[in-house]
C-alpha cells in the first residue's frame, strides 16, 4: 500500500527537459501556455530553429516542481501534436548543460582590476573595453554563472544578459 | 490526335478535377471524409465557402441561433453517433462564441473539427473589422489548432484536423482559414495522401501489463471496475467488452457521469455513479476495494472525493488512452496506455486463455457488504402529494419512456443533471449526453438538436433547468426551422438549484443572487417560438402532461414546475471523503474550512 496523495510530497526539483518540435507557426506558444495554463514554472528557456531541412525547433527549458508534477510536465509535453521528442536531462543523468551570459562590469581603479582578474579565473572574456567598463562573455553550467555574476555584485555589476540553458547528450547518439 | 495528346489531356482533366479554390477545397475535403452534416453561422470571412456550400449536395448545413449553439449541437451529434462534429463560423465573434463550446469538448473529449473564417492574410493583425486571434485564443482550448496562411496547405490541414479529433485521445480541432485563401486557387490532396509527421497516439496495449491486470484481478477479493467516458469514447465495441468481462468475473461496476451506458444499469453488477452526488454503495465500494479497475476514466474531483483518503485500500489498475493521466491526481499501480476496446480485448482473452478463477469465497462476502450498503437506499427521497418533487419527475419520465430503446438524453448542469444521472437509467452507450468536465449551464437545449438531427426518427430528451436553459434558449428556434421534435424538460424549481443549496449548506442561507427573478412564462415562449408549451403545477397531471408531450411529433418546452427547495442527495460534502456521505439535510455534517475553499 502507498500514499495515494500526488501534490505536494515532494520537495521542489529543479528539471531540465528538452522538446524537440515542428518549427510551425505557434508552436512557441503551445509549449509556454502549457506552462503557464497548468501552474508549472519556467526558469530559463532557449529556442531556435536546429534542423532548417526537417523543420524541426529544439526548445530546451529549466523547470521546477515535485517528481510528480515533472512527471505530469513531460508528459503533457509528449502529448502536444507537434512534439517529436522529450527529454529529461536532469533524469537522464547524460547530458551536459551550458549556458552563455554577456555581464556588464562598470568601474575603475581597483574594482576594475579585480573584475579582470576574476573574468580570467571564470574564463570570461572581454568582448567590449572602455575605460570605464568590461562587458564579459562567460560560459558555463548556469551555477558557474551564478557564482560569477554574485562576484561582479560588489565590483560594479550594471547588466546581465544570459542565455538559458542549452543542452545535449554525451556520447554518439541523438536525443 | 495521337495517343499521346490523348494521354495529355486524360492527365491535364485529372490535374484541373484537382484544381480548385480553397472554398471549394474545404468542402471537397468535409465530403472525402463522410462528413454529412455541419452546424454554422455564416458571416462575412466564411462567405466564400458558404457559397461553396451552396452549389454543393449532400452536406446539410444547420443554422443555428448563436455560435455557441453550434458547438453544442456538433458536440451532440457526435457524441451521438461516434463521428466527428463539424462546425463552420465565422471570424471574431463567431469564433469566440464557439470557444465555450471548444472547452467544453476539450474537457469531456469530444472529437469536433471546428472551421473559422478569418480575414485576409494582408489584413491579419492590424485590429480589421471581425479580426481576433483565434488560434491565439483557441489554443489552450483545442487539441491542435492552424491557421492556413497558404492555401497549398489547406487540404492537408483539413485532413489532419480529422485525424487529430477522431483518434488518440478524441477532442476538438480548429481550423481557421483566412478569406483571401478561400477565394485562392490550389491542388486538393485527398485523405488517403495525408499522413501527419509527429502526430501517432498509442492504442495497443503493453501484453505483459495486461497479464498482470488479470492476475490482479484474479486475486482480487473486493474488486471494482470503475469505469469513464474512455469506454464511450472508444465505441461501442468497448461497452460490449465490458459486459463480457463482468460476464466472466462478476465483479462490481461504478461509473463516472460520462461514462453512463457503457454498463447496463438494468444489471445486478450496477451500483450506479460515484462521487458528489454518487449512491451510497457505490462510493462504499471505491472505499473500501482492494483492486480498482479504473477504465477510461480520469480521477475528475467529483469522483475522488478527498483525494488523501480516496480509496486508501485499493491496488489500482488504470486504463487511459492519454499517457498523462496516469499518475496525475492519483498515483497508480499498473498503468496501461491503450485504446480501451483493444485493451479489453486483450483483457478478456488473457482471462480466458489463462482459465482465470476470481476468489469465489471473498467475492461472495464483498457482494454481501454491498448488498448491505444497498439496502441504505441512498436514493430515496420523501415524495408528496401536493407538490412535485424533481425526483419524482424525473423517476415518472423514465417510466414512460423506458420501453423506447431510442431515448437520447442530454442535461443542462446542476441539480437536474444530477438527479438525471442518478435516476434515468441508461443500457446502452451514446444516448446520455451532458456537460461532464466544463459544467457547461445552456448544454442541453443545443446538443439535443445535434442529436436530433443525427437520430431524426428517436425520442430526445433535454432534462433541463429554468436557468441553464435560458442560456442558449434562442435554439428553439433552430429545432422550429428543422422540425426537431425535441423535448425540452424543465425542471423548475425558480432557482439555480446547486448553487442555492451549497449556499444552504456553506454559506448560512443566504441566497445571494440565486433566485431566478422574472422568469419568462416558457408556455407563453413556447408559443412564440411556434412549438408546443406545457405545464406541471400538480403531482397528479404530471403523468397526463408527459404523455401529452411524448405524443406531440414537434418540440415541446415543458415547464415542470417543482419543489423549489429541493436538495440533491446524497452528498460527499466539499473535502470530505467517500465514507463520509451525507444522505439527507439530517444528516448535518459540518465541513471543514478547506472543504469551503474547494469548488
Amino acid at each position: 500500500m502507498h500514499d495515494t496523495k500526488i501534490k505536494q510530497s515532494a520537495e521542489n526539483e529543479r528539471h531540465t527537459l528538452t522538446v524537440l518540435v515542428d518549427n510551425e507557426a505557434g508552436v512557441l506558444a503551445r509549449v509556454v501556455g502549457l506552462f503557464s495554463g497548468r501552474g508549472y514554472n519556467i526558469e530559463s528557456l532557449t529556442v531556435a530553429e536546429v534542423d532548417p531541412m526537417a523543420r524541426t525547433s529544439r526548445i530546451t527549458i529549466v523547470t521546477s516542481g515535485t517528481p510528480e508534477v515533472i512527471e505530469q510536465i513531460e508528459s503533457q509535453l509528449r502529448r502536444l501534436v507537434p512534439t517529436h521528442a522529450v527529454t529529461n536531462w536532469t533524469s537522464a543523468k547524460a547530458g551536459i548543460e551550458r549556458e552563455m551570459a554577456l555581464i556588464k562590469v562598470a568601474g575603475t581603479g581597483e574594482k576594475r582590476v579585480e573584475a579582470l582578474r576574476m573574468a580570467d579565473a571564470f574564463r570570461a572574456r572581454p568582448v567590449d573595453t572602455t575605460h570605464a567598463s568590461f562587458v564579459f562573455e562567460i560560459t558555463g553550467a548556469p551555477a558557474k554563472i551564478d557564482s560569477f555574476i554574485e562576484l561582479m555584485r560588489p565590483l560594479g555589476l550594471v547588466d546581465v544578459s544570459r542565455t538559458g540553458v542549452a543542452a545535449i547528450s554525451r556520447g554518439p547518439e541523438a536525443m | 490526335m495521337d495517343m499521346d495528346d490523348t494521354l495529355k489531356d486524360a492527365v491535364a482533366a485529372a490535374e484541373s478535377a484537382q484544381a480548385m479554390s480553397g472554398a471549394q477545397m474545404v468542402i471537397r475535403a468535409l465530403k472525402d471524409q463522410g462528413v454529412t452534416h455541419i452546424f454554422g453561422y455564416p458571416g462575412g470571412a466564411v462567405l466564400p465557402i458558404y457559397d461553396a456550400l451552396f452549389q454543393v449536395e449532400g452536406i446539410t448545413h444547420v443554422l443555428v441561433r448563436h455560435e455557441q449553439g453550434a458547438v453544442h449541437a456538433a458536440e451532440g451529434y457526435a457524441r451521438s453517433t461516434g463521428k466527428p462534429g463539424v462546425v463552420l463560423v465565422t471570424s471574431g465573434p463567431g469564433a469566440t462564441n464557439a470557444v465555450t463550446g471548444l472547452t467544453d469538448a476539450l474537457m469531456d473529449s469530444i472529437p469536433l473539427v471546428v472551421l473559422t473564417g478569418q480575414v485576409p492574410t494582408h489584413l491579419i493583425g492590424t485590429d480589421a473589422f471581425q479580426e481576433c486571434d483565434t488560434v491565439g485564443i483557441t489554443r489552450p482550448c483545442t487539441k491542435n489548432n492552424w491557421l492556413v496562411r497558404h492555401i497549398g496547405d489547406l487540404s492537408r490541414v483539413l485532413h489532419e484536423a480529422f485525424e487529430i479529433a477522431t483518434t488518440g485521445r478524441p477532442g476538438p480541432v480548429l481550423v481557421d482559414i483566412p478569406k483571401d485563401v478561400q477565394f485562392q486557387t490550389g491542388s486538393y490532396l485527398g485523405p488517403q495522401s495525408v499522413h501527419h509527421r509527429t502526430y501517432r497516439p498509442k492504442t495497443d496495449p503493453d501484453l505483459s501489463s495486461i497479464v498482470k491486470a488479470v492476475e490482479m484481478m484474479a486475486a482480487a477479493k473486493k474488486p471494482l471496475f470503475y469505469t469513464g467516458g474512455g469506454i464511450i469514447n472508444s465505441g461501442p465495441e468497448a461497452s460490449a467488452l465490458l459486459r463480457e468481462l463482468v460476464d466472466l468475473t462478476g465483479f462490481p461496476v461504478t461509473s463516472t457521469l460520462m461514462g453512463l451506458g457503457a454498463f447496463p444499469a438494468s444489471r445486478p453488477e450496477w451500483l450506479g455513479m460515484l462521487g458528489m452526488h454518487g449512491t451510497w454503495e457505490a462510493n462504499h465500494a471505491m472505499h473500501d476495494c482492494d483492486v480498482m479497475i479504473c477504465l477510461g476514466a480520469r480521477f475528475d474531483d467529483r469522483c475522488t472525493g478527498k483525494v488523501s483518503s480516496f480509496s486508501p485500500k485499493s491496488k489500482k489498475i488504470h486504463l487511459d488512452i492519454d499517457a498523462s493521466q496516469i499518475n496525475k491526481i492519483v498515483r497508480v499501480d499498473l498503468p496501461i496506455v491503450a485504446d480501451a476496446t483493444k485493451a479489453l480485448c486483450e483483457m478478456v482473452r488473457f482471462w480466458k486463455t489463462q482459465k482465470h478463477k476470481v476468489q469465489g469465497a471473498a467475492l461472495k462476502e464483498w457482494w454481501a457488504q454491498i448488498n448491505q450498503w444497498r439496502g441504505k437506499k441512498s436514493l430515496s427521497y420523501r415524495n408528496s402529494d401536493s407538490i412535485i418533487k424533481p425526483q419524482h419527475a424525473i423517476d415518472r419520465l423514465y417510466e414512460l419512456t423506458k420501453h423506447r430503446s431510442d431515448v437520447y438524453v442530454t442535461t443542462e448542469v446542476g441539480q437536474h443533471q444530477m438527479w438525471a444521472a442518478q435516476r434515468f437509467h441508461f443500457n446502452e452507450p451514446n444516448h446520455w449526453m451532458t456537460s461532464g468536465g466544463l459544467g457547461t449551464m445552456g448544454y442541453g437545449l443545443p446538443a439535443a438538436v445535434g442529436v436530433q438531427i443525427a437520430h431524426p426518427d428517436a425520442l430526445v430528451i433535454d432534462i433541463a433547468g429554468e436557468a441553464s436553459v435560458q442560456m442558449t434558449m434562442q435554439e428553439m428556434s433552430t429545432a422550429m426551422q428543422y422540425e426537431l421534435p425535441i423535448k425540452i424538460f424543465i425542471l423548475n424549481n425558480e432557482y439555480m438549484g446547486m448553487v442555492r443549496q451549497w449556499q444552504e449548506i456553506l454559506h448560512g442561507k443566504r441566497y445571494s443572487h440565486s433566485y431566478s427573478e422574472a422568469l419568462p412564462d416558457f408556455v407563453k415562449m413556447a408559443d412564440a417560438f411556434g412549438c408546443v408549451g406545457l405545464r406541471a403545477d400538480k403531482p397528479s397531471e404530471l403523468d397526463g402532461k408527459i404523455q401529452e408531450m411524448l405524443s406531440v411529433r414537434r418540440p415541446v418546452l415543458f415547464d415542470c414546475r417543482v419543489d423549489p427547495t429541493e436538495n440533491c442527495y446524497p452528498m460527499i460534502p466539499s473535502g470530505a471523503a467517500h465514507n463520509e456521505m451525507l444522505l439527507s439535510p439530517d444528516d448535518g455534517g459540518e465541513i471543514s474550512d478547506a472543504g469551503k475553499m474547494l469548488v
